[in-house]
């Protein structure tokens, strides 16, 4: 019976969309357990190297580095970190949408701004939008290296030493839980070194070798590299994470359209037989 | 019993040793130092080269750092171990890659399709046509 050939095809396309949906969705369950053990790797650098910030905000160093001064804003430097593919949800709109009121803020103060990207979808997005973009790098995989993003952190870097940015941020999606992913801005320089909990007892100082300016210069640099790192990693924990919310969400749209659609065609089959018996009954009744 | 020191070294991607230890060895930039607890607060650069962590007379771990920074405080001592070789060149040599991949991205605009823009105009053009679908069933 050729009854809803149209629909049992939309059927048999809808189901290979949802095979497709589900095979993405266990890919991404089994890479976000990956990405979060790697998140958690990272962890321990970070607090490390920001405990001795710390240490180093209450020591007497008789050299003051210019990332830790304040000044007056006139320009900023704003590193964004996106994924590099789709199909995650609403992850990287949502930080863009962060990223612009926090661009459209900084318009309206009249300060300039200067953009990196990590990621291809920040490139695009940026690269469309009338921002200055100094520096870009994408396609970094499930397992970036903290080489792979020096090059854009030396640029910002740079710009904030010789005076072109006075402020740095990065932006990036905040690993909450495999639901909830918040887009951040964290400001990276000038540092701000948190309150000490312990207490370091009265005036003392670290002996440096070489000296002081040396050892601070190279900290301090691994200190931003490392925040940018965490967010390289939360964030693609965030992506996996995403995806996986959207797939599963997929599939199961899938499933409620093909249960809508069988339905159709049952009704169209039976109403076709119906209306067959009834031609025929009433062809039987005419003789 | 002899005293010990906390000692944990760190890479920005792993965690690779954490524990007490009584005495640690480690290529600082100025020469080879050897740590011992309630060493005087000392922050330095190091070089690549082996730092090894002795927990007592007979154990004694090594592991090779490509470069890194370490601080001592009385009682804990930190490795920040680099995860590669670091050099002002090959760092420079990564910006300026970075920057010209910019200006690419930059320029490709006209040329190519930027998908990631086009994907956004796909998605812009999907829920409009949603809304209109729905309008219609509401109204027929």
């Amino acid at each position: 019976m050729a009854v809803g050939k149209e629909i049992r095809t939309k059927i048999a396309s809808i189901k290979n969309t949802q095979k497709i949906t589900r095979a993405m969705e266990m890919v991404a369950a089994s890479k976000m357990r990956k990405t979060k053990d790697r998140m958690q790797a990272t962890r321990p650098y970070s607090q490390k190297i920001g405990r001795i910030i710390k240490h180093l905000a209450h020591a007497n160093p008789e050299y003051k580095h210019s990332f830790l001064i304040k000044r007056e804003v006139k320009r900023v430097g704003i590193i964004v970190i996106s994924s590099d593919r789709g199909l995650c949800g609403g992850l990287n709109s949502n930080l863009f949408r962060k990223t612009l009121t926090q661009l459209s803020q900084w318009d309206k103060a009249n300060i300039d701004v200067d953009v990196c990207t990590i990621g291809t979808k920040a490139a695009g997005f940026f690269g469309n939008l009338k921002t200055n973009m100094v520096g870009q790098v994408s396609k970094l995989g499930d397992t970036p290296h903290l080489q792979d993003i020096v090059g854009i952190i030396k640029i910002m870097l740079d710009a904030y030493e010789q005076g072109t940015i006075d402020e740095l941020y990065v932006v990036y999606n905040e690993f909450v839980n495999t639901m909830t992913q918040r887009p951040t801005v964290e400001k990276l320089l000038p540092v701000v070194a948190e309150e000490i909990e312990e207490k370091l007892s009265g005036h003392w100082d670290y002996i440096y070798e070489p000296d002081a300016k040396e050892v601070l210069d190279h900290l301090l640099t691994r200190y931003i590299e490392s925040i940018v790192y965490q967010g390289l990693v939360e964030n693609n924990a965030c992506e996996q994470a995403a995806r996986m919310v959207a797939m599963k969400s997929a599939s199961d749209n899938a499933g409620n359209l093909i249960g809508e659609l069988q339905l159709v065609y049952n009704k169209a089959r039976q109403a076709a037989i119906t209306q067959e018996i009834s031609e025929i009954v009433a062809g039987a009744a005419a003789v | 019993m002899t005293m010990t020191v906390h000692v944990d070294i760190v890479s920005a991607e792993k965690e690779i040793f954490s524990g007490l230890a009584e005495m640690v060895f480690a290529p600082a930039e100025l020469g080879e130092v050897g740590i011992t607890p309630r060493h005087a607060p000392l922050i330095s650069r190091l070089k690549p080269g082996e730092v090894r962590v002795k927990v007592s007379d007979k154990e004694s771990y090594p592991f090779y750092v490509s470069g890194g920074i370490l601080e001592v405080q009385p009682h804990v001592v930190t490795i920040l171990a680099d995860t590669a070789i670091r050099a002002k060149d090959i760092d420079e040599a990564a910006a300026l890659e970075a920057k010209h991949r910019a200006e690419e991205a930059l320029a490709d605009k006209s040329s190519k399709i930027d998908y990631a823009t086009a994907q956004a105009q796909l998605l812009e053009a999907m829920m409009q046509l949603r809304t209109l679908d729905r309008l219609r069933k509401r109204g027929g």
